[in-house]
């Protein structure tokens, strides 16, 4: 071991252990809790129909956008009562996982 | 004279088939720093052992123009021959033939020879080198896949299985390696990837290269799907015949034992763990202090580097040691070092190879990621592979062994056959940090000085618990020993467990939280 190398410190129960830290360890995405009024696309695909329009009332379980994935047509369903309030997507659009496809209000 | 002209028939029909795909091809394959598939087993193999079978054998599609095609050997060579003077089967794809790809009578031939090692219970050896199914074969191909994967998985725990992938192993093709203990690959020349890049790119859009999607240095250090890395086709061959060396034949077996050697002295055993439980070191450093002639041959190098697992000889035979390593994230449990650690100790209790655990750890890593990425399922993994293990067991606790880690990492409590700790041990519920934060919270909360209180209230908990001796004082560990004894007490230890016999409760099979 290379004792000039700078190394790292890792904080379990309280007590800082001097380490290397894993490249996976230091990419991690902090937790952020989901938000219905974003959707974002769960799968890689293409944006096949768009079924709602701007300042649409919709409601929990209305049909919002049909995604191109993986042979399957996948049916985005809205997870709250609300209005339409932006669709940053375009019909034929390809989208990566995790890509906004629309904010509701 | 007529015996003559028909073994002159025979001779050239050979040399004819030995060619393959043909000189063009050929010159291909060496284009991308490959050797063709008989040079490799003949650099894998004692010079002049190989024996081949099915030379001859053809396909028999008729769809799409196949009947006027002819394909040497079918695309792939089996046959038997011997590594260190100990038989082993053979099979390796060639790709100079239809991209190596896989038809039925190609999937007969590697199922031949696996039938053969299972019968004859001798280590099977496959090098995978193709572009996946035959399409002109339809479901012909698929069968044969299933065929292949079906006798990975009766074979498995019975003979060694081992996958070399030296070339492109895609699709379905890839459950093959992934269905054996062992799989090599080889930097630039491995692939492995279950949808390529122009699938990828077609059905979502994301562009990645073969390289960065299923290379050898991916598999190596972010998937865990396989164990040795090397860098040139050479380096891989070493690889193989070195771990050929620290295995039995089959599970019947002992690993055959090799002349004694010492540890080299350069490795003082004394100097390599600092007192501070804290402070990193590196954990391969105390192995080799352990180990004859201090080889340890490491397996899975540059995945879950957390925890250090591989095979060391002591007295001549071979040990599997599996050590928290506190140079690399602090040597936690995590879901990755878990499954790393319970695959490899299955694999050494599978092939009577007995265990040395060394353990230094802070416990199991916390953190979302690993609560969503499963470590309850995956920890849980150490757990089982270690209480079901029946070959000896035998652990070393050097500094801190600290709650469900504790546990985990082959305590009494998992039926090792002998627990030694070092005097720098510190077997308790968590480290004196923590645990005084929880205990002494009240005392701590209401005192005039907060931070003088809890030092003084950590170093109390460090007086009573971080040491051995109320572990030792419970029989749970059963020596408290020097550093420099430690080969000694481990020697021995092996020696009386030589015999070592255990009678589980019968069953069809457990169901390890895989």
């Amino acid at each position: 071991m290379n004792q000039i190398e700078k190394m790292d410190f890792l904080n379990i129960d309280d007590t800082l252990y001097k380490t290397r830290l894993s490249m996976q360890f230091k990419n991690r995405k902090p937790f952020k809790a989901g938000n219905p009024s974003f959707v974002l696309s769960f799968i890689p695909g293409t944006v096949l129909d768009i079924l709602v329009k701007p300042d649409q009332v919709v409601k929990k379980g209305d049909d919002l956008m049909i995604l191109d994935a993986m042979k399957m047509q996948n049916l985005l369903k809205c997870k709250m009562d609300g209005k339409v309030k932006n669709i940053p997507v375009k019909k034929g659009d390809k989208v990566s996982k995790g890509t906004f496809l629309m904010e509701l209000e | 004279m007529a015996i003559n002209k028909k073994i002159k028939e025979l001779q050239e029909k050979r040399e004819k088939i030995l060619l393959g795909g043909g000189e063009q091809a050929i010159e291909k394959q060496k284009a991308l720093g490959k050797r063709t598939a008989r040079e490799r087993i003949m650099a894998l193999l004692d010079e002049g052992s190989f024996n081949e079978y099915d030379l001859f054998v053809e396909h028999d599609a008729r769809d799409f123009d196949m009947d006027k095609k002819s394909l040497p050997s079918d695309g792939v060579i089996i046959g038997s021959g011997t590594i260190y003077g100990a038989a082993v089967a053979v099979f390796a794809q060639d790709f100079t033939v239809a991209g190596g790809s896989l038809g039925l009578m190609h999937s007969r031939k590697i199922t031949k020879i696996m039938d053969h090692a299972l019968k004859m219970r001798m280590p099977l050896i496959g090098i995978n080198d193709s572009g996946g199914a035959r399409i002109q074969e339809g479901v012909n191909s698929l069968a044969g896949y299933g065929e292949i994967f079906f006798r990975n998985t009766i074979s498995s725990g019975v003979i060694p299985q081992i996958s070399v992938i030296l070339g492109p192993c895609a699709g379905g093709a890839v459950y093959s390696p992934a269905l054996t203990d062992f799989v090599f690959v080889v930097d630039n020349i491995s692939k492995m990837f279950i949808t390529g890049p122009e699938v990828i790119k077609t059905v979502l859009g994301e562009e990645i290269s073969m390289e960065e999607l299923g290379g050898a240095r991916v598999h190596s250090e972010i998937t865990g799907n396989a164990h040795f890395f090397a860098t040139s086709e050479d380096e891989c061959f070493d690889q193989i015949k070195k771990l050929i060396t620290f295995i039995p034949w089959n599970n019947s077996q002992k690993a055959k034992a090799l002349d004694p050697g010492e540890p080299k002295p350069e490795y003082n055993i004394n100097k390599i763990v600092p007192d501070d439980p804290t402070l990193p070191y590196d954990v391969k450093d105390v192995i080799r202090a352990l180990v004859d002639n201090s080889d340890f041959f490491e397996i899975m190098e540059h995945y879950a580097k957390n925890i250090v697992i591989g095979f060391g000889r002591m007295g001549g035979r071979t040990i599997g040691f599996v050590a928290n390593q506190p140079l690399e994230m602090a040597g936690v449990l995590d879901v990755d070092s878990s499954d790393k650690a319970a695959r490899f100790i299955r694999y050494c209790d599978a092939f009577n190879i007995p265990l040395i655990t060394l353990v230094d750890l802070p416990g199991y890593m916390p953190g979302v990621d690993q609560e969503y990425a499963g470590v309850i399922r995956h920890g849980a993994k150490v757990l089982y592979a270690y209480s079901e293990a029946t070959v000896p067991k035998l652990t070393v606790i050097l500094r801190k062994a600290y709650g469900g880690g504790y546990i985990a990492m082959s305590s009494r409590h998992l039926r090792a056959d002998f627990v030694f700790a070092w005097p720098t041990a510190e077997i308790a519920v968590m480290g004196p940090e923590g645990a005084a934060n929880i205990i002494f919270r009240k005392e701590i909360m209401s005192s005039d000085d907060p931070d003088g209180t809890r030092l003084q209230k950590i170093n109390e908990y460090k007086e009573k618990f971080a040491n051995p001796y109320v572990a030792a004082s419970r029989g749970y560990v059963d020596a408290v020993i020097e550093p420099s004894e430690t080969r000694k007490f481990l020697m021995h230890s092996l020696a009386v467990s030589e015999n070592k016999l255990i009678q589980m409760p019968e069953k069809k099979h457990g169901l390890p939280p895989f």
